[in-house]
């Protein structure tokens, strides 16, 4: 009873900054819904299924690509265009996955890093150049809000974005409590007994990947909308590299960890800028490893152990 | 046909360079079973300090192993400092660790030494370029370095028991700790080890790719592949693998599908060669524990 | 001395504030009587950071202003915020600036990608985006964009004047390409085309790219020399231009090499791939090179050291980003001193289209900046110059493209 009166409450505490917050600080919100999704995405295939990634960014540039594209040259409402890239990415995610079944650990990590390198490359490839705009980029319109809503664009499109995140949130939540989400956990921690009990884990790996490349790609997607530009070289390592810092400090195979890691992404960075303009990276460097001596499992290992005190779990173990 | 020999040569040569930081990648992993993502930022930092000491004066080889102890000294410091404590802490915590000092050893090089692109001088003179230019003294004399690096490696793990004793304790620390090994001396041990071959390999590169704080990022890469390739835990395959990728990515860049898509393609081959052998080429296949 | 003696008498005319000030403050966003508020972003963090040499440039340039007594009796407010070289982070330090710190306007904001990220919405919301940093030829679209301005003089331009001078000086020229496969290295191939017109298929006969994220580019420079080519433009960053040189030299090749200005420093790229290696280089520029020689004991560069030295004595006088810096603070210090005291954000774009043969100290000779309501360039010449062992001698006229 309780968790959905915290879900619940959660929910209406992430819709109040409609009624009070700045444009500005509105487009920060929207961003760190955008980011917990893609972190979500990552979380799902390193911290469920424990085949680790280093090369989510791709499939966020492939959403938001997908999303630049289709609005940009073939006219495509945004809203339209975000099924289409969950759709594409699932299917990218599935070919990246495939190959990643034979390759564990250390080799996935640097695959899936090379590719994230190598989308930037991709992306400005001289045969694509119509579509993606080349080294350019693309700039986009920016949705108004619709039916006469009493929203601004900013409001209209953290709206949108949030919703959009809590059907992210909900559906994976709900995949992981499942059998599907015990036999994935089963799977990281004992493969051979997993299979053991049958298990299908060719099959279960691929799909997990392919799911996780959607709900990335989603997040990617989302974040064009937000930021009406896309253009390769936003896309290389540096981007993993943010998603990944935001799932270790979010914490593996958690649901609520992924807000946290998108928090500290995207605000960490502004007070790293504050104290110093000489090594911001040093001050950024210094905070996450700190943080890994407050919270080893991640922020949400904190959730966990605050939860585990709260009246009503204590009554029940 | 001049053409595609010069391109192997040229492949060969940057080979080397991939080839050194691979070995490094080994050594650490080896050692610590963990891949460390600082490592090519600490080999940088390293190189900062060799550059320093050389500007002050210093004679080349005496900076050159002074480096290698300051380097093997904060490997051991990152290790008892950082590391240890989060010995039993999930191994998420330790690649945030990993991370943050990426981070830090970036800004911090940028901050100390600027962003300022720097020669870095080699011991083997500057001379005349060799056999028409497609190796530089340099590039000969650190390939022996290399070498040299990977022989005392693999005789030190193979032949003496401290370096058996350090395998074990990274490969199976409750049984080492059980048979009697220190395993956290050890693990400092090798920490050192990997830090200081990481500074060899740095003040091998430098000379041919130029020093500034963003260095390694575009060798580690290549590095990280060629020791995947090989066999991450064989220092032999490492160095092969480093040349290998060296020569496929100049000849795939130069006639197969452009240079604007070499990486796209020595990724793909590199999955083709992990899905065949997925212990990578000279790598041997550990049997998994139920 | 002479202008710090004016600047105080005009503040010190100014420091009684009449009705007529106190009605343009009233209307002008982020100006008030004694302050003018200034939004910067730059990449302190992240794959750029080189450039947060620039910002800190700024920051110093500023100190020293107010410390002067400011313009007009205002003092300048100036905010500066790293985007980590990442289009996204650049959109929310923008819209922070503006809807949150309400600054008069964004000055030099740093980086292709990042500029038009917030171009559509810097024009839309009407603010000034002044003299970014950044070569593209799009920054001077004033028809489209009537708030954003570039500064320096675009790619495309130099690669122009490259290619005027081959149609010139050596017709049936071979040309090899080398560029970076971005933004930056892409205008060249741009500017090549447009230069050479209908010649552009006979002439250029190998086109050869190169990541920044390669290691090195030793193979393409083999391939370069391998296809015959005689003359050779390289439009690559730093390090791989150096390196360029280098291999260059080391495989016997000699062809007739033009550099783009970007990688032209001496201490930084010339020193590097050794001043030997590069003799014959031609390179076109407009401002002067902190390491070159030449300048030693120039009159405009000896106030920059003096400036280096009292308001920076720590930072590395070989870093190009600080004279950049210098130069482009003294176009807008001039911009705002000709506002007078409408500091309206329409007067500031108005005033910034309207400078007259401005010398810089830190442009090269014969180097003015101009700008009008129809040309949003304000550096279009630049002069050839040829690395002849020691220094940069110019040559020829100053070429305005």
């Amino acid at each position: 009873m309780p968790r959905i009166a915290i879900i619940l409450g959660c929910i209406a505490l992430a819709v109040l900054p409609l009624l009070g917050a700045s444009g500005y600080q509105l487009f920060q919100l929207t961003l760190v819904v955008t980011y917990a999704v893609a972190i979500l995405g990552l979380n799902l295939v390193t911290g469920y299924n424990g085949q680790v990634s280093l090369g989510h960014g791709a499939f966020y540039a492939v959403g938001a690509y997908t999303t630049a594209i289709l609005m940009d040259k073939f006219a495509v409402p945004y809203w339209a265009t975000l099924p289409v890239a969950a759709v594409i990415c699932a299917v990218f995610g599935f070919l990246i996955g495939l190959p990643a079944l034979r390759l564990g650990g250390l080799y996935l990590a640097l695959t899936t890093f090379a590719l994230s390198v190598a989308v930037p490359q991709l992306l400005k490839y001289k045969l694509f150049d119509d579509y993606t705009g080349g080294v350019q980029g693309i700039v986009i319109d920016k949705p108004d809000a619709p039916f006469g809503l009493a929203l601004n664009s900013d409001q209209w499109v953290y709206l949108f974005t949030l919703a959009v995140g809590i059907v992210c949130f909900v559906l994976i939540a709900n995949l992981v409590k499942g059998r599907i989400g015990r036999a994935m956990i089963a799977i990281r921690d004992q493969p051979l007994a997993a299979e053991a009990m049958g298990i299908d884990i060719a099959m279960l790996k691929t799909y997990t990947f392919a799911v996780s490349a959607m709900i990335t790609g989603i997040a990617g997607s989302l974040g064009a909308v937000a930021v009406q530009f896309v253009a390769p070289d936003a896309f290389g390592a540096p981007l993993s590299l943010t998603f990944f810092v935001g799932f270790v400090v979010g914490g593996g195979a958690s649901i609520v960890g992924p807000i946290f890691g998108a928090i500290f992404v995207e605000f960490i960075p502004n007070i790293a800028d504050q104290i110093s303009k000489a090594a911001p990276g040093a001050v950024y460097g210094v905070l996450l490893i700190a943080l890994m001596f407050v919270a080893p499992g991640g922020c949400a290992s904190i959730v966990r152990k605050l939860a585990a005190r709260m009246p009503w779990n204590r009554k029940t173990t | 046909m001049d053409g595609v020999l010069h391109q192997v040569f040229s492949g060969i040569a940057s080979g080397g360079i991939y080839a050194s930081i691979a070995l490094a990648l080994v050594m650490i992993f080896t050692a610590t079973h963990h891949v460390n993502f600082a490592q090519g930022e600490m080999a940088m930092f390293s190189t900062y300090i060799a550059l320093t000491l050389i500007q002050a004066g210093v004679p080349y080889w005496i900076a050159f192993f002074a480096t290698v102890i300051f380097a093997m000294v904060v490997g051991v410091i990152v290790q008892k400092v950082l590391m240890e404590p989060l010995m039993n802490a999930p191994v998420l915590a330790s690649v945030g660790v990993f991370i943050g000092l990426l981070f830090i050893f970036n800004s911090t090089a940028g901050w100390i030494f600027t962003y300022t692109l720097k020669p870095f001088p080699s011991p083997f003179g500057e001379g005349g370029p060799l056999f028409g230019g497609f190796f530089s003294r340099h590039e000969l004399g650190s390939t022996a370095i290399t070498l040299v690096v990977l022989l005392s490696v693999w005789a030190f793990f193979r032949f003496t028991r401290l370096g058996l004793a350090m395998r074990a304790a990274a490969y199976n620390p409750t049984s080492s700790r059980l048979s009697g090994v220190p395993v956290a001396t050890m693990l400092a041990l090798g920490w050192g080890l990997a830090s200081g071959i990481g500074a060899i390999a740095g003040m091998m590169v430098a000379p041919i790719v130029f020093l500034d704080p963003n260095m390694m990022a575009g060798v580690l890469l290549y590095a990280f592949a060629g020791a995947l390739l090989g066999g991450i835990t064989n220092p032999l395959g490492a160095v092969v693998g480093g040349f290998i990728v060296g020569v496929i990515e100049n000849l795939g860049g130069a006639y197969v599908v452009g240079t604007e898509l070499k990486l796209s393609m020595a990724l793909i081959i590199i999955v083709v060669v992990l899905t065949l052998k997925p212990a990578g080429l000279f790598g041997k296949v550990l049997s998994s524990r139920v | 001395m002479k202008r710090r003696s004016l600047l105080t008498a005009a503040a010190a005319t100014l420091a009684t504030p009449s009705l007529l000030t106190r009605a343009h403050a009233a209307t002008a966003v982020g100006v008030t009587a004694t302050e003018i508020k200034i939004g910067h972003i730059v990449a302190y963090s992240g794959p750029a950071s080189a450039y947060g040499a620039i910002g800190r440039g700024h920051v110093a340039f500023w100190k020293m202003i107010n410390d002067q007594g400011g313009i007009n009796g205002r003092k300048i407010n100036f905010i500066t915020l790293d985007d980590g070289y990442a289009p996204p982070k650049t959109v929310e330090q923008a819209r922070r600036l503006v809807e949150q710190d309400e600054v008069a306007f964004l000055f030099n904001p740093l980086g292709t990608p990042n500029n038009s990220a917030i171009q559509k919405y810097m024009n839309s919301k009407k603010v000034p985006q002044l003299f970014v940093a950044t070569g593209a030829e799009k920054w001077g679209d004033y028809q489209h964009f009537p708030w954003t301005m570039g500064w320096q003089p675009s790619y495309q331009t130099e690669a122009q004047i490259y290619a005027k001078y081959i149609l010139k000086n050596k017709p049936d020229a071979k040309i090899a390409l080398l560029y970076q496969n971005d933004d930056f290295g892409k205008d060249y191939l741009a500017g090549l085309k447009v230069g050479l017109g209908a010649q552009f298929d006979k002439m250029v006969i190998k086109i050869v790219s190169f990541e920044v994220t390669d290691a090195t580019i030793d193979s393409q420079a083999v391939t370069l020399k391998d296809s015959g080519a005689d003359t050779l433009v390289t439009a690559a960053t730093p390090k791989f231009a150096a390196q360029m040189i280098r291999k260059v030299a080391d495989i016997g090749w000699k062809p007739l090499h033009f550099l783009t200005h970007v990688s032209a420093s001496v201490g930084a790229v010339i020193n590097p791939a050794g001043p030997e290696r590069a003799v014959g280089i031609i390179t076109s520029q407009y401002a002067k090179d902190p390491t070159d020689p030449t300048w030693a004991d120039d009159k405009g560069m000896n106030e920059w050291r003096a400036y280096m030295k009292a308001h920076m004595p720590d930072s590395d006088v070989a870093d190009s980003g600080y004279v950049f810096s210098y130069g482009v603070c003294h176009t807008m210090l001039q911009v705002l001193k000709q506002c007078g005291n409408d500091l309206s954000r329409e007067n500031i774009m108005h005033q910034a289209a309207s400078l007259k043969d401005l010398a810089i100290p830190t442009l090269l000779p014969g180097v003015l900046i101009n700008t009008s309501a129809t040309n949003f360039h304000p550096i279009r010449s630049m002069k050839l110059s040829k690395w002849d062992g020691k220094t940069w001698s110019l040559f020829g006229d100053v070429i305005t493209g």
